[in-house]
């Protein structure tokens, strides 16, 4: 899907550059072949993106102006409406909203705008990134006992951030879509948390 | 009986040390403000970025450059593509 909107709006000035948070490429691999991107499509395992933009869950989208600015900060966005009857989110609005900005249409957000609906990251959120970083270095050490009580710590330091604590499973030789995740995330939401966290003007 | 070593994980790059200074180097990183995950058991440190210095960046909205692989083991980064608009994308296969 991404790669269709990269086809529809490359000519009006559009970069898609899609980057995948997981465990290793061979895990990115299937997505990335199904999709045929002749766009940017990387692969972060170390988490570098989430760490440089404080990125919590994914899928997370930006928009980036043609000086390098943040226009658009950190928002939920789907290429398609495959999983709207579970996430209860669709992809028009969104990209509706790309397409006006990208084509000149509309501005984009105003800098101020940004800047509310920016979320910096806590010292916790950093600590928790650090955490995240030596249970993952362990883990790819052989030492899966000690990689455990940091994946642990890290989902206690930001219990925000499923980059964290649903990214983890698949490290953990657990089922990122099995009884842990659906346990984790029903905590979450009873307690009357979302899961995804769309901008205001996007929730449609 | 030769020192034992230990890993210390400096924002992604590896540094291998006497146990003694990884230590101390930990230490030193915590005591200047960085985010240090420790394990003294396993002989490994992984030191952090700082908030504040990640929040810079952001909150004055330049958007912060990065350099990561395709499948294929190229490089790209985010700087190559100044003078056009660009869609960042994160996601993942879980």
């Amino acid at each position: 899907m991404w790669q269709a909107l990269s086809e529809e709006l490359g000519g009006a000035g559009l970069a898609v550059i899609t980057v995948a948070l997981d465990r290793s490429p061979e895990d990115a691999r299937p997505w990335i072949e199904a999709a045929r991107p002749t766009h940017p499509s990387l692969i972060d395992t170390r988490h570098v993106l989430a760490d440089l933009y404080n990125i919590v869950n994914v899928p997370t989208i930006l928009w980036i102006d043609e000086r390098g600015r943040i226009a658009r900060p950190n928002d939920v966005a789907f290429g398609t409406d495959t999983f709207t009857h579970i996430t209860g989110l669709a992809s028009a609005r969104p990209l509706a909203a790309l397409r006006a900005w990208v084509r000149g249409a509309t501005p984009g957000l105003a800098p101020e705008e940004v800047r509310r609906h920016l979320v910096l990251p806590s010292e916790e959120d950093q600590l928790a990134r650090a955490e995240f970083g030596l249970a993952d270095w362990l883990a790819r050490e052989g030492r899966p006992e000690a990689a455990e009580r940091h994946f642990v710590r890290a989902g206690e330091l930001a219990p925000h951030d499923f980059t964290i604590r649903r990214g983890s499973l698949p490290i953990r030789g657990i089922d990122p879509m099995g009884p842990r995740f659906r346990e984790m995330l029903g905590e979450w939401t009873r307690a009357g948390r979302p899961y995804y966290r769309p901008l205001p003007d996007t929730r449609g | 009986m030769a020192p034992r070593r230990f890993t210390l994980i400096d924002d992604g790059r590896l540094l291998e040390v006497e146990e003694a200074e990884g230590l101390a180097l930990a230490e030193r990183a915590r005591a200047g403000g960085r985010p240090v995950a420790l394990d003294p058991e396993e002989r490994a440190a992984y030191l952090g970025i700082p908030a504040s210095e990640r929040a810079g960046p952001l909150a004055a909205l330049e958007a912060p450059d990065f350099t990561l692989p395709d499948l294929e083991g190229r490089p790209h980064s985010l700087a190559a593509h100044r003078g056009r608009k660009v869609l960042l994308v994160a996601y993942a296969s879980w």
